[in-house]
């Protein structure tokens, strides 16, 4: 491996002991025993087969998914922190389709609510997209605020139309049978991981294969010098990137639908479409990078309820530990900038 | 060199960064009344040198005395209490800020800015049209470069070291510049001078320093040398200076030869090596962008941009990368929708060969190039296209001179083979030295000089001083 692909797997995992060390001060400063919550923690995300599968890699599914979603855009420069308003919009939908598809045959069926979970998503972004592309709006700020009308849109659909027929509680019916994802035996991990991963490798292909994938990376590291090469019809390839980025992170709330909980309802996400971006970031916006940093959030989370369970920590306290990893990838990435341009005054010094 | 009156001496300096040596025991000193050029080419350690005198960069190695006192100039700051300033290279001040803001921070006194006028007492003639009350970013380029001598003068420097300041400019206002210079030092000051132009240090220095490698290989008066003898220090080997006769050397087309462009209402023909000249802001810019926008329409249209690492480059990106950019639909490594990386990549050994790119691999990142490698890749790329057309602007701006002659004849190869070559410069001499017919922009419009105008006339039109002397046949 080349220097400069092993330096950001340094950097990561120096990231993730910095996070776990600050947790673990944190939690010695405010009276608890890091050993026994730290041990707990780990307990909670690797400490069986069926923790690893059907808490850490179950949280880790939408965080993957909704990570190459914004790695996506990201990738292309353009900032879409809208991931957790289109997992909505892919939810609500799905959820739709999931409940007519009855008697479908189960691949159509799971097709079915994928596919429109994922126009959902493209919808959702869609009007970001016309907003930057024709009045300049950053979509920074436009994707973010329809987080919260999405949310309420949820509110909506499940106190509303899309109630369960008993009409007791927030919540929508259950899925149809064909709808859902078949398990792993003895879990609760669905189907969805394979797609995941499918996804991650096909993405790392086109990310570095193909024209698109390139057009793609160059339009985010040097739009001026894309626009001026004359080529690349700049602002062509930023909606593309964020009209797909909806569609990974619509097909996030599908998954999420048709593989874990089969109904819709308020607060379905923790907060997937936000770590999502601390999952991409810290993977470098890298396809496969982000499996991995994926799992390993999943796991964070998963490890937060055990050591809820099990050593009475609040599991906010690992959102400590998460803000501390990425501080400190970023803060590696402006050292190594630093250093980098020391190195280039050297080579160009007239 | 006597020390005893020596307002600045670096003795003995070193620097190395990680392998590259940027200097190796060098000398340099300033006194007080004399104008002192840094010559040398990229990456010989010029601006390496400045940025240790002004505190910027620690030496390894070596000994700054500052009037006769041996000092340790820890940081920028620092240098400012003992009278040293700085005029980078690139412009250091706030946009959105006033001329008088700026310079009340580079002074430190940002409480007395309310008040009206600048505390600290600046030369007239650098302050002349300098509106103190205007935002930094609605001056011209000339005017944001006096900003930066006055921020350096109102810390009261005695000694000023000057990075490249002519780069920017046009001929005109490189003389304004060197009269401030002068004055500067007339009234006591010592001054630094970095410059890659020959010209310059025969117009304004006193004594001169050339570079190479980190080493010195000249140091001494001005007077008794030549520019053969300089460029000797500085190449350490003979090279084509590209001044008189080159023009002869310049490509004919024959008459015959087809019209493929229009620049303003000048008809131009493959084959043409065009000179435009102007001073910045003219519209020679949008001219040319207009041409370039035509690509396709005209034959393929190849542009080497003014500005190399925003516009012609992602520094980022590795040198493949970078050729591939804008021509990622080339048959030669486009495979349907997929691009074969080992094919760009074994294409880009061959232009590092060809173009003699200074580089450790193809994945090396352009950042890392040196000015003139960057311009390499850029001009490689552009020709890669096999243009009808390619427009070059200001193509050597902040070149060496050996990395100039080569751009230079890659340009008269271009016209020798059929293609029609537009070579926009700030710098008069190479507009006059390259282009077989000269255009010159002012204020939007476009007049043809004569043939064989000389430096006098041009620039005269350059200023509206005088039309287009002659009527453009069709």
């Amino acid at each position: 491996m080349s220097r400069q692909s092993v330096t950001p797997v340094i950097t990561a995992l120096a990231a993730l002991g910095a996070g776990i060390g600050v947790l673990a001060i944190g939690l010695a400063a405010s009276g608890y025993d890091p050993i026994l919550g730290l041990g707990a923690l780990g307990r909670g995300a690797f400490g069986s087969w069926y923790n690893f599968t059907s808490a850490t890699l179950v949280r880790a599914v939408p965080l993957i998914l909704l990570g190459l979603g914004v790695a996506l855009a990201f990738r292309a420069g353009a900032l879409n922190v809208g991931a957790e308003g289109q997992f909505y919009a892919g939810a609500i939908v799905a959820t739709w389709v999931g409940i007519h598809v009855a008697g479908w045959p189960s691949a159509l069926a799971i097709g079915a609510v994928w596919g429109a979970a994922a126009v959902a998503g493209v919808l959702w972004i869609a009007l970001p997209v016309l907003l930057k592309v024709r009045f300049g709006v950053l979509e920074v700020i436009s994707t973010l605020l329809l987080n919260f009308v999405a949310e309420a849109a949820v509110s909506y659909a499940v106190t509303g139309p899309l109630q369960e027929a008993k009409r007791i509680y927030p919540q929508s019916d259950p899925i149809a049978a064909a709808a859902r994802l078949p398990l792993l035996p003895g879990s609760r991990l669905h189907g969805g991981i394979l797609l995941t991963v499918l996804l991650a490798a096909a993405l790392w292909f086109l990310f570095t294969r193909t024209r698109w994938g390139f057009r793609l990376k160059a339009v985010g590291l040097g739009p001026e010098a894309a626009r001026v090469s004359g080529r690349i019809p700049v602002k062509r390839v930023i909606a593309g990137a964020l009209l797909w980025s909806g569609a990974l992170a619509g097909l996030g709330g599908g998954v999420e639908i048709s593989g874990v909980t089969y109904t819709l309802f308020q607060n379905l996400s923790p907060g997937y479409g936000f770590t999502a971006i601390a999952v991409a970031l810290l993977a470098r916006l890298h396809p496969l990078g982000i499996v991995a940093t994926g799992i390993l959030f999943g796991a964070i989370e998963a490890g937060a309820q055990g050591m809820q369970r099990e050593a009475g920590v609040p599991a906010v306290a690992v959102q400590v530990a998460e803000a501390t990893i990425i501080l400190a990838v970023l803060l590696a990435e402006v050292l190594a900038r630093r250093s980098a341009a020391r190195t280039v005054r050297a080579e160009d010094p007239a | 060199m006597s020390g005893e009156r020596a307002s600045l001496e670096l003795l003995g300096i070193s620097k190395a960064f990680g392998s590259v040596h940027a200097l190796r025991g060098a000398d340099f000193s300033l006194v007080p009344g004399k104008v002192h050029a840094l010559l040398g080419e990229n990456g010989a350690g010029k601006s390496t040198l400045l940025h240790i005198a002004c505190g910027m960069i620690p030496p390894d190695a070596g000994v700054i005395r500052v009037r006769n006192a041996e000092t340790v100039i820890r940081s920028p700051r620092a240098a400012r209490a003992l009278g040293i300033g700085m005029v980078h290279q690139h412009f250091t001040s706030i946009g959105a800020l006033t001329v008088r803001e700026n310079i009340a921070l580079s002074v430190g006194r940002t409480d007395r800015v309310v008040d009206g006028r600048t505390e600290a007492d600046l030369p007239r003639r650098l302050m002349a049209g300098l509106p103190e009350a205007a935002r930094v970013e609605s001056l011209s380029v000339v005017l944001r470069q006096r900003l930066e001598i006055a921020k350096a003068l109102a810390t009261g420097a005695s000694i000023l070291l000057l990075d490249e300041p002519s780069a920017v400019l046009a001929p005109s206002e490189v003389d304004e510049l060197l009269i401030l210079v002068r004055e500067f030092v007339d009234a006591g000051g010592a001054a630094a001078l970095i410059t890659h132009k020959l010209r310059e240090v025969f117009m304004a220095a006193d004594r001169v320093t050339v570079l190479r490698h980190g080493v010195v290989t000249f140091s001494g008066a001005v007077a008794g040398q030549t520019e053969e003898t300089l460029a000797l220090a500085m190449i350490g080997e003979g090279v084509e200076r590209g001044h008189d006769g080159e023009r002869q050397a310049a490509p004919i087309p024959s008459e015959s030869a087809p019209v493929v462009a229009r620049f303003g209402d000048v008809p131009l023909k493959a084959g043409e090596l065009v000179g435009i000249a102007a001073i910045e802001g003219n519209g020679q810019q949008e001219l040319l962008r207009r041409i370039a926008r035509g690509d396709g329409a005209l034959g393929s249209v190849a542009l080497v941009p003014e500005d190399r690492t925003t516009e012609g480059l992602i520094p980022d990106l590795s040198i493949t990368e970078n050729l591939v950019l804008g021509l990622d639909e080339d048959p030669q490594w486009a495979r349907g929708r997929r691009l074969d990386w080992a094919r760009a990549r074994s294409r880009t050994g061959e232009l590092i060969e060809a173009f003699r790119i200074r580089a450790e691999s193809p994945d090396a990142p352009v950042r890392s190039l040196s000015g003139g490698n960057q311009q390499k890749v850029v001009l490689a790329r552009a020709l890669e296209r096999r243009p009808a057309i390619l427009i070059a602007e200001n193509p050597t701006r902040g070149l060496d001179i050996r990395a100039t002659a080569f751009v230079h004849a890659q340009l008269r190869a271009a016209a020798a083979a059929g293609v029609l070559v537009l070579v926009y410069s700030t710098d008069l001499d190479e507009v006059l030295d390259l282009g077989r017919r000269v255009l010159v922009v002012h204020a939007g419009r476009v007049a043809e000089a004569p043939r064989g105008a000389g430096r006098r006339l041009v620039g005269d039109m350059l200023l509206g001083i005088v039309r287009g002397a002659t009527k453009v046949e069709p």
